[in-house]
Protein backbone atom coordinates (compact mmCIF):
# COMPACT_ATOMS: atom_id res chain seq x y z
CA UNK A 1 0.00 0.00 0.00
CA UNK A 2 2.76 2.45 0.85
CA UNK A 3 4.56 4.04 -2.05
CA UNK A 4 8.15 3.17 -1.16
CA UNK A 5 10.66 3.02 -3.98
CA UNK A 6 10.92 -0.27 -5.87
CA UNK A 7 14.04 -2.35 -5.18
CA UNK A 8 16.63 -2.19 -7.98
CA UNK A 9 15.83 -4.51 -10.86
CA UNK A 10 19.19 -6.27 -10.48
CA UNK A 11 17.92 -8.26 -7.47
CA UNK A 12 15.23 -9.98 -9.54
CA UNK A 13 16.25 -13.56 -10.46
CA UNK A 14 17.08 -14.34 -14.07
CA UNK A 15 14.32 -15.99 -16.10
CA UNK A 16 14.72 -19.81 -15.78
CA UNK A 17 14.47 -22.09 -18.86
CA UNK A 18 10.89 -22.64 -20.02
CA UNK A 19 10.52 -26.39 -19.48
CA UNK A 20 11.93 -26.20 -15.97
CA UNK A 21 9.62 -23.36 -15.09
CA UNK A 22 6.52 -25.23 -16.19
CA UNK A 23 7.33 -28.23 -14.00
CA UNK A 24 8.07 -25.95 -11.08
CA UNK A 25 4.87 -24.07 -11.78
CA UNK A 26 2.80 -27.23 -11.78
CA UNK A 27 4.14 -28.10 -8.34
CA UNK A 28 3.41 -24.69 -6.81
CA UNK A 29 -0.20 -25.42 -5.73
CA UNK A 30 0.91 -28.64 -4.04
CA UNK A 31 3.60 -26.86 -2.08
CA UNK A 32 1.07 -24.24 -1.03
CA UNK A 33 -1.40 -26.88 0.09
CA UNK A 34 1.00 -29.27 1.76
CA UNK A 35 1.43 -27.80 5.26
CA UNK A 36 -2.23 -26.94 5.84
CA UNK A 37 -3.58 -30.16 4.40
CA UNK A 38 -1.11 -32.26 6.39
CA UNK A 39 -2.26 -30.40 9.51
CA UNK A 40 -5.90 -31.21 8.73
CA UNK A 41 -5.12 -34.84 7.88
CA UNK A 42 -3.17 -35.39 11.09
CA UNK A 43 -5.36 -33.39 13.47
CA UNK A 44 -8.80 -33.69 11.88
CA UNK A 45 -9.03 -36.86 9.77
CA UNK A 46 -6.73 -39.10 11.80
CA UNK A 47 -8.56 -38.24 15.07
CA UNK A 48 -11.82 -39.33 13.43
CA UNK A 49 -10.19 -42.67 12.62
CA UNK A 50 -9.01 -42.99 16.21
CA UNK A 51 -12.45 -42.15 17.48
CA UNK A 52 -13.97 -44.73 15.14
CA UNK A 53 -11.64 -47.35 16.54
CA UNK A 54 -12.40 -46.21 20.10
CA UNK A 55 -16.11 -46.61 19.48
CA UNK A 56 -15.74 -50.33 18.76
CA UNK A 57 -13.50 -51.04 21.73
CA UNK A 58 -14.50 -52.71 24.96
CA UNK A 59 -12.78 -52.74 28.31
CA UNK A 60 -12.33 -50.44 31.26
CA UNK A 61 -9.95 -47.70 32.26
CA UNK A 62 -8.14 -50.00 34.73
CA UNK A 63 -7.69 -52.99 32.43
CA UNK A 64 -7.28 -51.02 29.25
CA UNK A 65 -9.43 -50.87 26.12
CA UNK A 66 -9.21 -53.26 23.20
CA UNK A 67 -10.73 -53.23 19.72
CA UNK A 68 -13.33 -56.01 19.74
CA UNK A 69 -15.59 -54.72 16.94
CA UNK A 70 -18.34 -54.38 19.49
CA UNK A 71 -20.92 -52.51 17.39
CA UNK A 72 -23.54 -53.14 20.06
CA UNK A 73 -22.20 -49.99 21.77
CA UNK A 74 -23.84 -47.87 19.05
CA UNK A 75 -27.25 -49.45 19.55
CA UNK A 76 -27.00 -49.27 23.34
CA UNK A 77 -25.89 -45.65 23.24
CA UNK A 78 -28.67 -44.68 20.86
CA UNK A 79 -31.43 -46.37 22.83
CA UNK A 80 -30.18 -45.24 26.23
CA UNK A 81 -29.71 -41.60 25.24
CA UNK A 82 -32.54 -41.29 22.74
CA UNK A 83 -34.32 -38.60 24.82
CA UNK A 84 -31.19 -36.45 24.89
CA UNK A 85 -30.73 -36.81 21.12
CA UNK A 86 -34.34 -35.84 20.53
CA UNK A 87 -34.08 -32.92 22.95
CA UNK A 88 -30.90 -31.63 21.29
CA UNK A 89 -32.52 -31.63 17.85
CA UNK A 90 -35.67 -30.03 19.26
CA UNK A 91 -33.82 -27.28 21.15
CA UNK A 92 -31.41 -26.63 18.28
CA UNK A 93 -34.30 -26.58 15.78
CA UNK A 94 -36.35 -24.17 17.92
CA UNK A 95 -33.34 -21.93 18.49
CA UNK A 96 -32.61 -21.90 14.74
CA UNK A 97 -36.20 -20.96 13.91
CA UNK A 98 -36.13 -18.20 16.53
CA UNK A 99 -32.78 -16.95 15.21
CA UNK A 100 -34.26 -16.69 11.71
CA UNK A 101 -37.36 -14.93 13.03
CA UNK A 102 -35.36 -12.49 15.16
CA UNK A 103 -32.37 -12.14 12.89
CA UNK A 104 -34.16 -11.41 9.64
CA UNK A 105 -35.63 -8.02 10.63
CA UNK A 106 -32.29 -6.88 12.02
CA UNK A 107 -30.37 -8.02 8.93
CA UNK A 108 -33.01 -6.32 6.77
CA UNK A 109 -32.79 -3.16 8.83
CA UNK A 110 -29.00 -3.02 8.50
CA UNK A 111 -29.01 -3.83 4.78
CA UNK A 112 -31.77 -1.47 3.60
CA UNK A 113 -32.83 1.05 6.24
CA UNK A 114 -29.84 1.86 8.43
CA UNK A 115 -28.19 4.45 6.17
CA UNK A 116 -25.29 6.01 7.98
CA UNK A 117 -25.97 3.89 11.08
CA UNK A 118 -25.12 0.73 9.13
CA UNK A 119 -21.51 0.42 10.30
CA UNK A 120 -22.38 1.04 13.94
CA UNK A 121 -25.14 -1.58 13.88
CA UNK A 122 -22.78 -4.11 12.27
CA UNK A 123 -20.19 -3.43 14.95
CA UNK A 124 -22.82 -3.99 17.63
CA UNK A 125 -23.65 -7.36 16.07
CA UNK A 126 -20.00 -8.44 15.83
CA UNK A 127 -18.53 -6.94 19.00
CA UNK A 128 -20.18 -9.39 21.45
CA UNK A 129 -18.03 -12.08 19.76
CA UNK A 130 -15.05 -10.59 21.52
CA UNK A 131 -16.51 -10.64 25.01
CA UNK A 132 -16.22 -14.23 26.14
CA UNK A 133 -19.50 -15.96 25.29
CA UNK A 134 -19.33 -17.75 28.65
CA UNK A 135 -19.44 -14.42 30.49
CA UNK A 136 -22.41 -13.34 28.41
CA UNK A 137 -24.19 -16.65 28.96
CA UNK A 138 -23.65 -16.25 32.70
CA UNK A 139 -25.24 -12.81 32.43
CA UNK A 140 -28.45 -14.53 31.33
CA UNK A 141 -28.54 -16.08 34.80
CA UNK A 142 -28.90 -12.59 36.19
CA UNK A 143 -31.40 -11.50 33.54
CA UNK A 144 -33.64 -14.55 33.95
CA UNK A 145 -33.29 -14.73 37.75
CA UNK A 146 -36.39 -15.83 39.66
CA UNK A 147 -38.57 -12.85 40.59
CA UNK A 148 -36.46 -10.52 38.45
CA UNK A 149 -37.98 -7.77 36.28
CA UNK A 150 -37.74 -9.77 33.03
CA UNK A 151 -39.47 -12.84 34.43
CA UNK A 152 -42.01 -10.59 36.17
CA UNK A 153 -42.83 -8.83 32.91
CA UNK A 154 -43.15 -12.11 31.01
CA UNK A 155 -45.46 -13.40 33.73
CA UNK A 156 -47.56 -10.21 33.71
CA UNK A 157 -48.30 -10.41 29.97
CA UNK A 158 -49.25 -14.06 30.26
CA UNK A 159 -46.23 -15.29 28.27
CA UNK A 160 -45.26 -17.78 30.97
CA UNK A 161 -48.78 -19.27 30.95
CA UNK A 162 -48.32 -20.10 27.27
CA UNK A 163 -44.82 -21.52 27.70
CA UNK A 164 -45.92 -23.52 30.75
CA UNK A 165 -48.72 -24.99 28.67
CA UNK A 166 -46.12 -25.87 26.03
CA UNK A 167 -44.02 -27.49 28.75
CA UNK A 168 -41.17 -25.02 28.29
CA UNK A 169 -41.40 -23.39 31.71
CA UNK A 170 -42.62 -24.41 35.13
CA UNK A 171 -44.79 -22.05 37.13
CA UNK A 172 -43.31 -18.56 37.38
CA UNK A 173 -39.67 -19.42 36.87
CA UNK A 174 -37.63 -19.42 33.70
CA UNK A 175 -34.13 -20.34 34.88
CA UNK A 176 -33.45 -24.09 34.82
CA UNK A 177 -36.24 -24.68 32.30
CA UNK A 178 -36.13 -25.54 28.58
CA UNK A 179 -37.09 -21.94 27.78
CA UNK A 180 -33.91 -20.66 29.42
CA UNK A 181 -31.76 -23.11 27.43
CA UNK A 182 -33.47 -22.24 24.13
CA UNK A 183 -33.15 -18.54 24.98
CA UNK A 184 -29.42 -18.98 25.60
CA UNK A 185 -28.90 -21.00 22.41
CA UNK A 186 -30.83 -18.45 20.36
CA UNK A 187 -28.80 -15.64 21.85
CA UNK A 188 -25.42 -17.34 21.39
CA UNK A 189 -25.89 -18.25 17.73
CA UNK A 190 -27.90 -15.23 16.58
CA UNK A 191 -24.88 -13.41 15.05
CA UNK A 192 -24.15 -16.52 12.96
CA UNK A 193 -27.63 -16.07 11.47
CA UNK A 194 -27.56 -12.29 11.08
CA UNK A 195 -24.22 -12.00 9.24
CA UNK A 196 -24.95 -14.39 6.32
CA UNK A 197 -28.48 -12.94 6.04
CA UNK A 198 -27.05 -9.45 5.90
CA UNK A 199 -24.46 -10.45 3.28
CA UNK A 200 -27.10 -11.93 0.96
CA UNK A 201 -29.59 -9.08 1.52
CA UNK A 202 -26.95 -6.45 0.87
CA UNK A 203 -26.25 -7.94 -2.56
CA UNK A 204 -29.85 -7.45 -3.69
CA UNK A 205 -30.30 -4.65 -6.19
CA UNK A 206 -32.85 -2.29 -4.60
CA UNK A 207 -34.10 -1.36 -8.07
CA UNK A 208 -35.81 -4.77 -8.06
CA UNK A 209 -37.94 -3.56 -5.13
CA UNK A 210 -38.85 -0.41 -7.04
CA UNK A 211 -39.68 -2.42 -10.14
CA UNK A 212 -41.93 -4.73 -8.14
CA UNK A 213 -43.61 -1.69 -6.60
CA UNK A 214 -44.16 -0.15 -10.02
CA UNK A 215 -45.92 -3.36 -11.03
CA UNK A 216 -48.40 -2.79 -8.16
CA UNK A 217 -46.96 -5.37 -5.76
CA UNK A 218 -47.79 -4.62 -2.12
CA UNK A 219 -44.79 -4.47 0.26
CA UNK A 220 -45.74 -7.93 1.55
CA UNK A 221 -45.77 -9.33 -1.97
CA UNK A 222 -42.43 -7.68 -2.76
CA UNK A 223 -40.96 -9.39 0.26
CA UNK A 224 -42.52 -12.77 -0.51
CA UNK A 225 -41.76 -12.82 -4.24
CA UNK A 226 -38.52 -10.84 -4.52
CA UNK A 227 -36.59 -10.18 -1.32
CA UNK A 228 -36.99 -13.49 0.47
CA UNK A 229 -36.21 -15.76 -2.52
CA UNK A 230 -33.11 -13.69 -3.30
CA UNK A 231 -31.93 -13.99 0.31
CA UNK A 232 -32.16 -17.80 0.27
CA UNK A 233 -28.36 -18.38 0.20
CA UNK A 234 -28.14 -16.36 3.43
CA UNK A 235 -31.07 -18.22 4.97
CA UNK A 236 -29.48 -21.57 4.14
CA UNK A 237 -25.99 -20.81 5.43
CA UNK A 238 -27.42 -18.94 8.44
CA UNK A 239 -29.61 -21.85 9.50
CA UNK A 240 -26.70 -24.28 9.06
CA UNK A 241 -24.28 -22.07 11.01
CA UNK A 242 -26.89 -21.90 13.79
CA UNK A 243 -28.26 -25.44 13.83
CA UNK A 244 -24.99 -27.39 13.61
CA UNK A 245 -23.19 -25.81 16.58
CA UNK A 246 -26.43 -25.58 18.61
CA UNK A 247 -27.08 -29.32 18.24
CA UNK A 248 -23.74 -30.19 19.84
CA UNK A 249 -23.71 -27.45 22.47
CA UNK A 250 -23.62 -28.27 26.17
CA UNK A 251 -22.72 -24.91 27.67
CA UNK A 252 -26.21 -23.38 27.62
CA UNK A 253 -27.86 -26.53 28.95
CA UNK A 254 -25.26 -26.70 31.73
CA UNK A 255 -25.33 -23.05 32.79
CA UNK A 256 -28.99 -22.16 32.22
CA UNK A 257 -30.75 -25.52 32.42
CA UNK A 258 -31.22 -28.37 34.86
CA UNK A 259 -30.76 -32.14 34.75
CA UNK A 260 -34.07 -32.29 32.87
CA UNK A 261 -32.69 -30.21 30.01
CA UNK A 262 -29.52 -32.18 29.35
CA UNK A 263 -28.61 -32.26 25.67
CA UNK A 264 -26.50 -34.86 23.89
CA UNK A 265 -23.46 -32.59 24.22
CA UNK A 266 -23.75 -32.79 28.00
CA UNK A 267 -23.83 -36.59 27.81
CA UNK A 268 -20.79 -36.81 25.51
CA UNK A 269 -18.88 -34.35 27.68
CA UNK A 270 -19.54 -36.24 30.90
CA UNK A 271 -18.91 -39.65 29.30
CA UNK A 272 -15.52 -38.46 28.03
CA UNK A 273 -14.36 -36.28 30.89
CA UNK A 274 -16.08 -37.62 34.03
CA UNK A 275 -17.33 -41.18 33.58
CA UNK A 276 -14.41 -42.04 31.25
CA UNK A 277 -16.48 -44.52 29.24
CA UNK A 278 -14.62 -43.76 26.01
CA UNK A 279 -16.33 -46.29 23.69
CA UNK A 280 -19.83 -45.04 24.53
CA UNK A 281 -18.69 -41.42 24.26
CA UNK A 282 -17.10 -42.06 20.86
CA UNK A 283 -20.19 -43.90 19.60
CA UNK A 284 -22.43 -41.06 20.80
CA UNK A 285 -20.43 -38.42 19.02
CA UNK A 286 -20.43 -40.44 15.78
CA UNK A 287 -24.19 -40.85 16.00
CA UNK A 288 -24.54 -37.09 16.51
CA UNK A 289 -22.25 -36.44 13.54
CA UNK A 290 -24.21 -38.84 11.34
CA UNK A 291 -27.56 -37.29 12.30
CA UNK A 292 -26.29 -33.77 11.64
CA UNK A 293 -24.62 -34.65 8.32
CA UNK A 294 -27.73 -36.49 7.07
CA UNK A 295 -30.04 -33.65 8.07
CA UNK A 296 -27.74 -31.05 6.54
CA UNK A 297 -27.47 -32.98 3.26
CA UNK A 298 -31.24 -33.36 2.96
CA UNK A 299 -31.73 -29.71 3.85
CA UNK A 300 -29.21 -28.48 1.26
CA UNK A 301 -30.83 -30.68 -1.44
CA UNK A 302 -34.26 -29.33 -0.51
CA UNK A 303 -33.13 -25.72 -0.42
CA UNK A 304 -31.55 -26.29 -3.83
CA UNK A 305 -28.46 -24.26 -3.25
CA UNK A 306 -24.86 -25.36 -3.40
CA UNK A 307 -22.91 -22.25 -2.52
CA UNK A 308 -22.28 -22.23 1.18
CA UNK A 309 -20.34 -19.88 3.43
CA UNK B 1 -51.30 2.45 13.79
CA UNK B 2 -50.07 3.23 10.30
CA UNK B 3 -46.81 4.53 11.79
CA UNK B 4 -46.42 1.24 13.66
CA UNK B 5 -46.95 -0.78 10.50
CA UNK B 6 -44.55 1.31 8.46
CA UNK B 7 -41.81 1.00 11.06
CA UNK B 8 -42.43 -2.63 11.96
CA UNK B 9 -39.09 -3.77 10.54
CA UNK B 10 -37.19 -1.07 12.40
CA UNK B 11 -38.92 -1.89 15.69
CA UNK B 12 -38.39 -5.65 15.28
CA UNK B 13 -34.76 -5.14 14.26
CA UNK B 14 -34.01 -2.88 17.19
CA UNK B 15 -35.71 -5.35 19.55
CA UNK B 16 -33.34 -8.06 18.29
CA UNK B 17 -30.41 -5.71 18.75
CA UNK B 18 -31.53 -5.06 22.33
CA UNK B 19 -31.66 -8.84 22.87
CA UNK B 20 -28.10 -9.10 21.52
CA UNK B 21 -26.72 -6.25 23.59
CA UNK B 22 -28.63 -6.81 26.84
CA UNK B 23 -26.13 -9.34 28.31
CA UNK B 24 -23.26 -6.94 27.54
CA UNK B 25 -25.12 -4.19 29.39
CA UNK B 26 -25.65 -6.50 32.35
CA UNK B 27 -21.97 -7.55 32.32
CA UNK B 28 -20.94 -3.89 32.30
CA UNK B 29 -23.34 -2.83 35.06
CA UNK B 30 -22.38 -5.74 37.28
CA UNK B 31 -18.68 -4.94 36.87
CA UNK B 32 -19.44 -2.03 39.24
CA UNK B 33 -21.19 -4.25 41.74
CA UNK B 34 -19.99 -5.06 45.24
CA UNK B 35 -21.50 -8.49 45.82
CA UNK B 36 -21.80 -9.93 49.32
CA UNK B 37 -21.57 -13.62 48.49
CA UNK B 38 -19.39 -15.63 46.13
CA UNK B 39 -21.76 -15.11 43.20
CA UNK B 40 -22.18 -11.85 41.35
CA UNK B 41 -25.80 -12.38 40.31
CA UNK B 42 -27.71 -9.84 42.41
CA UNK B 43 -27.10 -6.11 42.60
CA UNK B 44 -25.80 -4.90 45.97
CA UNK B 45 -24.04 -1.55 45.76
CA UNK B 46 -21.85 0.53 43.48
CA UNK B 47 -18.13 -0.06 43.79
CA UNK B 48 -15.01 0.57 41.74
CA UNK B 49 -12.92 -2.02 43.58
CA UNK B 50 -12.87 -4.59 40.79
CA UNK B 51 -11.84 -1.97 38.21
CA UNK B 52 -8.98 -0.78 40.41
CA UNK B 53 -7.62 -4.29 40.77
CA UNK B 54 -8.65 -6.49 37.82
CA UNK B 55 -5.93 -9.04 38.58
CA UNK B 56 -6.91 -9.31 42.24
CA UNK B 57 -8.23 -12.83 41.81
CA UNK B 58 -5.79 -15.73 41.82
CA UNK B 59 -5.10 -17.25 38.36
CA UNK B 60 -7.44 -14.86 36.55
CA UNK B 61 -4.83 -12.77 34.76
CA UNK B 62 -2.59 -15.81 34.30
CA UNK B 63 -5.38 -17.55 32.40
CA UNK B 64 -6.01 -14.38 30.43
CA UNK B 65 -2.35 -14.11 29.43
CA UNK B 66 -2.33 -17.78 28.43
CA UNK B 67 -5.43 -17.35 26.27
CA UNK B 68 -3.95 -14.30 24.55
CA UNK B 69 -0.74 -16.20 23.90
CA UNK B 70 -2.54 -19.22 22.46
CA UNK B 71 -4.82 -17.01 20.37
CA UNK B 72 -1.80 -15.14 18.97
CA UNK B 73 0.09 -18.30 17.94
CA UNK B 74 -3.05 -20.01 16.68
CA UNK B 75 -3.83 -16.93 14.58
CA UNK B 76 -0.35 -16.84 13.08
CA UNK B 77 -0.38 -20.57 12.35
CA UNK B 78 -3.89 -20.69 10.90
CA UNK B 79 -3.42 -17.52 8.86
CA UNK B 80 -0.19 -18.69 7.22
CA UNK B 81 -1.47 -22.20 6.46
CA UNK B 82 -4.95 -21.01 5.48
CA UNK B 83 -3.78 -18.20 3.19
CA UNK B 84 -1.53 -20.62 1.29
CA UNK B 85 -4.42 -23.06 0.83
CA UNK B 86 -6.78 -20.30 -0.29
CA UNK B 87 -4.33 -19.10 -2.95
CA UNK B 88 -3.77 -22.65 -4.20
CA UNK B 89 -7.52 -23.23 -4.46
CA UNK B 90 -8.37 -20.01 -6.27
CA UNK B 91 -5.34 -19.55 -8.49
CA UNK B 92 -4.49 -23.07 -9.63
CA UNK B 93 -6.28 -25.94 -11.32
CA UNK B 94 -4.95 -29.23 -10.05
CA UNK B 95 -6.08 -32.75 -9.31
CA UNK B 96 -7.85 -33.37 -5.98
CA UNK B 97 -9.13 -29.81 -5.89
CA UNK B 98 -12.63 -31.01 -5.07
CA UNK B 99 -11.34 -33.26 -2.30
CA UNK B 100 -9.36 -30.40 -0.79
CA UNK B 101 -12.43 -28.16 -0.88
CA UNK B 102 -14.48 -30.77 0.98
CA UNK B 103 -11.72 -31.33 3.51
CA UNK B 104 -11.66 -27.60 4.26
CA UNK B 105 -15.44 -27.42 4.50
CA UNK B 106 -15.90 -30.41 6.85
CA UNK B 107 -14.57 -28.86 10.09
CA UNK B 108 -17.13 -26.06 9.71
CA UNK B 109 -19.98 -28.48 9.00
CA UNK B 110 -19.47 -30.55 12.09
CA UNK B 111 -20.61 -29.95 15.67
CA UNK B 112 -17.57 -28.72 17.57
CA UNK B 113 -17.95 -31.40 20.20
CA UNK B 114 -17.36 -34.13 17.60
CA UNK B 115 -13.99 -32.62 16.67
CA UNK B 116 -13.15 -32.00 20.31
CA UNK B 117 -13.88 -35.61 21.25
CA UNK B 118 -12.02 -37.08 18.29
CA UNK B 119 -8.90 -35.03 19.05
CA UNK B 120 -9.06 -36.26 22.63
CA UNK B 121 -9.31 -39.82 21.28
CA UNK B 122 -6.14 -39.21 19.25
CA UNK B 123 -4.19 -37.70 22.13
CA UNK B 124 -5.30 -40.41 24.56
CA UNK B 125 -4.40 -43.21 22.16
CA UNK B 126 -0.99 -41.72 21.42
CA UNK B 127 -0.31 -40.97 25.06
CA UNK B 128 0.27 -37.28 24.44
CA UNK B 129 0.23 -35.05 27.52
CA UNK B 130 -2.69 -32.60 27.36
CA UNK B 131 -1.80 -28.94 27.83
CA UNK B 132 -0.55 -25.87 25.99
CA UNK B 133 0.54 -27.73 22.85
CA UNK B 134 -2.59 -29.81 22.44
CA UNK B 135 -4.73 -26.67 22.82
CA UNK B 136 -2.62 -24.83 20.24
CA UNK B 137 -2.77 -27.74 17.77
CA UNK B 138 -6.56 -27.92 18.12
CA UNK B 139 -7.02 -24.17 17.72
CA UNK B 140 -4.90 -23.97 14.55
CA UNK B 141 -6.93 -26.89 13.19
CA UNK B 142 -10.38 -25.34 13.62
CA UNK B 143 -9.34 -21.76 12.75
CA UNK B 144 -7.78 -22.93 9.47
CA UNK B 145 -11.07 -23.42 7.59
CA UNK B 146 -12.33 -19.98 8.57
CA UNK B 147 -9.15 -18.31 7.28
CA UNK B 148 -9.42 -20.22 4.00
CA UNK B 149 -13.06 -19.12 3.59
CA UNK B 150 -12.25 -15.47 4.32
CA UNK B 151 -9.17 -15.26 2.08
CA UNK B 152 -10.83 -17.25 -0.72
CA UNK B 153 -13.75 -14.83 -0.82
CA UNK B 154 -11.37 -11.90 -1.21
CA UNK B 155 -9.04 -13.50 -3.78
CA UNK B 156 -12.01 -14.69 -5.87
CA UNK B 157 -13.25 -11.13 -6.27
CA UNK B 158 -9.82 -9.95 -7.34
CA UNK B 159 -9.10 -9.12 -10.99
CA UNK B 160 -6.33 -11.45 -12.28
CA UNK B 161 -5.54 -8.87 -15.00
CA UNK B 162 -3.88 -6.72 -12.34
CA UNK B 163 -1.25 -9.39 -11.89
CA UNK B 164 -0.90 -9.83 -15.64
CA UNK B 165 -0.38 -6.10 -15.93
CA UNK B 166 2.34 -6.23 -13.30
CA UNK B 167 4.10 -9.04 -15.19
CA UNK B 168 3.78 -7.11 -18.44
CA UNK B 169 5.61 -4.30 -16.68
CA UNK B 170 8.48 -6.73 -16.00
CA UNK B 171 7.72 -7.49 -12.35
CA UNK B 172 9.09 -10.88 -11.31
CA UNK B 173 6.78 -13.45 -9.69
CA UNK B 174 7.99 -12.55 -6.19
CA UNK B 175 7.62 -8.85 -6.85
CA UNK B 176 4.16 -9.31 -8.35
CA UNK B 177 3.08 -11.29 -5.32
CA UNK B 178 4.50 -8.90 -2.74
CA UNK B 179 3.50 -5.64 -4.40
CA UNK B 180 0.23 -6.50 -6.16
CA UNK B 181 -1.36 -9.74 -4.98
CA UNK B 182 -0.67 -9.53 -1.27
CA UNK B 183 -1.87 -5.91 -0.77
CA UNK B 184 -5.13 -6.67 -2.59
CA UNK B 185 -5.70 -9.86 -0.59
CA UNK B 186 -4.74 -8.14 2.69
CA UNK B 187 -8.29 -7.26 3.86
CA UNK B 188 -9.34 -10.91 3.45
CA UNK B 189 -6.25 -12.12 5.29
CA UNK B 190 -6.86 -9.56 8.04
CA UNK B 191 -10.50 -10.65 8.35
CA UNK B 192 -9.42 -14.28 8.59
CA UNK B 193 -6.79 -13.46 11.19
CA UNK B 194 -9.20 -11.38 13.28
CA UNK B 195 -11.78 -14.16 13.14
CA UNK B 196 -9.14 -16.74 14.14
CA UNK B 197 -8.08 -14.64 17.08
CA UNK B 198 -11.65 -14.20 18.30
CA UNK B 199 -12.52 -17.88 17.77
CA UNK B 200 -9.38 -19.14 19.49
CA UNK B 201 -9.58 -16.69 22.38
CA UNK B 202 -13.21 -17.54 23.05
CA UNK B 203 -13.12 -21.26 22.34
CA UNK B 204 -14.51 -23.36 25.12
CA UNK B 205 -15.70 -26.74 23.86
CA UNK B 206 -12.52 -27.92 22.13
CA UNK B 207 -10.34 -26.48 24.89
CA UNK B 208 -12.49 -28.13 27.56
CA UNK B 209 -11.72 -31.53 26.02
CA UNK B 210 -8.05 -31.02 25.22
CA UNK B 211 -6.57 -28.78 27.89
CA UNK B 212 -5.89 -31.28 30.68
CA UNK B 213 -5.15 -29.15 33.75
CA UNK B 214 -4.19 -26.06 31.77
CA UNK B 215 -6.56 -23.18 32.48
CA UNK B 216 -7.34 -20.75 29.68
CA UNK B 217 -9.59 -17.76 30.28
CA UNK B 218 -12.82 -19.49 29.13
CA UNK B 219 -11.88 -22.46 31.33
CA UNK B 220 -11.42 -20.08 34.25
CA UNK B 221 -14.87 -18.57 33.66
CA UNK B 222 -16.37 -22.04 33.37
CA UNK B 223 -14.82 -23.09 36.67
CA UNK B 224 -15.92 -19.90 38.35
CA UNK B 225 -19.52 -20.57 37.31
CA UNK B 226 -19.42 -23.42 39.81
CA UNK B 227 -17.14 -21.95 42.49
CA UNK B 228 -18.38 -18.37 42.46
CA UNK B 229 -17.85 -15.65 39.88
CA UNK B 230 -15.57 -12.79 40.91
CA UNK B 231 -16.56 -9.28 39.76
CA UNK B 232 -13.22 -9.06 37.94
CA UNK B 233 -14.61 -11.38 35.26
CA UNK B 234 -17.19 -8.72 34.43
CA UNK B 235 -14.46 -6.08 34.33
CA UNK B 236 -12.51 -8.10 31.78
CA UNK B 237 -15.65 -8.85 29.77
CA UNK B 238 -16.50 -5.15 29.66
CA UNK B 239 -12.96 -4.15 28.70
CA UNK B 240 -12.87 -6.73 25.89
CA UNK B 241 -16.19 -5.45 24.51
CA UNK B 242 -14.93 -1.86 24.59
CA UNK B 243 -11.64 -2.79 22.93
CA UNK B 244 -13.44 -4.80 20.23
CA UNK B 245 -15.76 -1.89 19.41
CA UNK B 246 -12.79 0.49 19.22
CA UNK B 247 -10.70 -1.85 17.07
CA UNK B 248 -13.53 -2.51 14.61
CA UNK B 249 -14.48 1.18 14.39
CA UNK B 250 -10.83 2.13 13.88
CA UNK B 251 -10.55 -0.48 11.14
CA UNK B 252 -13.62 0.86 9.37
CA UNK B 253 -12.40 4.42 9.72
CA UNK B 254 -9.06 3.46 8.15
CA UNK B 255 -10.91 1.60 5.37
CA UNK B 256 -13.12 4.61 4.63
CA UNK B 257 -10.13 6.93 4.49
CA UNK B 258 -8.37 4.62 2.08
CA UNK B 259 -11.48 4.48 -0.10
CA UNK B 260 -11.67 8.27 -0.15
CA UNK B 261 -7.97 8.53 -0.96
CA UNK B 262 -8.32 6.42 -4.12
CA UNK B 263 -11.60 7.31 -5.81
CA UNK B 264 -12.71 4.72 -8.35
Amino acid sequence: MTATAAPPEATAPAEPPVHKASLKKRLVPYWLLLPGIVWLLVFFVLPMVYQASTSVQTGSLEEGFEVTWHFQTYWDALTEYFPQFLRSLLYAGTATALCLLLGYPLAYLIAFKAGRWRNLLLVLVIAPFFTSFLIRTLAWKTILADGGPVVGALDAVGFLDVTSWLGMTEGDRVLATPLAVVCGLTYNFLPFMILPLYTSLERIDTRLHEAAGDLYATPATVFRKVTFPLSMPGVVSGTLLTFIPASGDYVNAELLGSTDTRMIGNVIQSQYLRILDYPTAAALSFILMAIVLIMVTIYIRRAGTEDLV
Amino acid sequence: MRWLRRNLVVIAGLTTLAYLILPNVVVTVFSFNNPTGRFNYAWQEFSLDAWKDPCGVADLCGSLALSLQIALWATIGATVLGTAIAFALVRYRFRARGAVNSLIFLPMAMPEIVMAASLLALFLNMGIQLGFWTILIAHVMFCLSFVVAAVKARVLSMDPRLEEAARDLYAGPVQTFLRVTLPIAAPGIAAGALLSFALSFDDFIITNFNSGNTVTFPMFVWGSAQRGTPVQINVIGTAMFAIAVLVVLAGQWAGNRRKKAQPQ
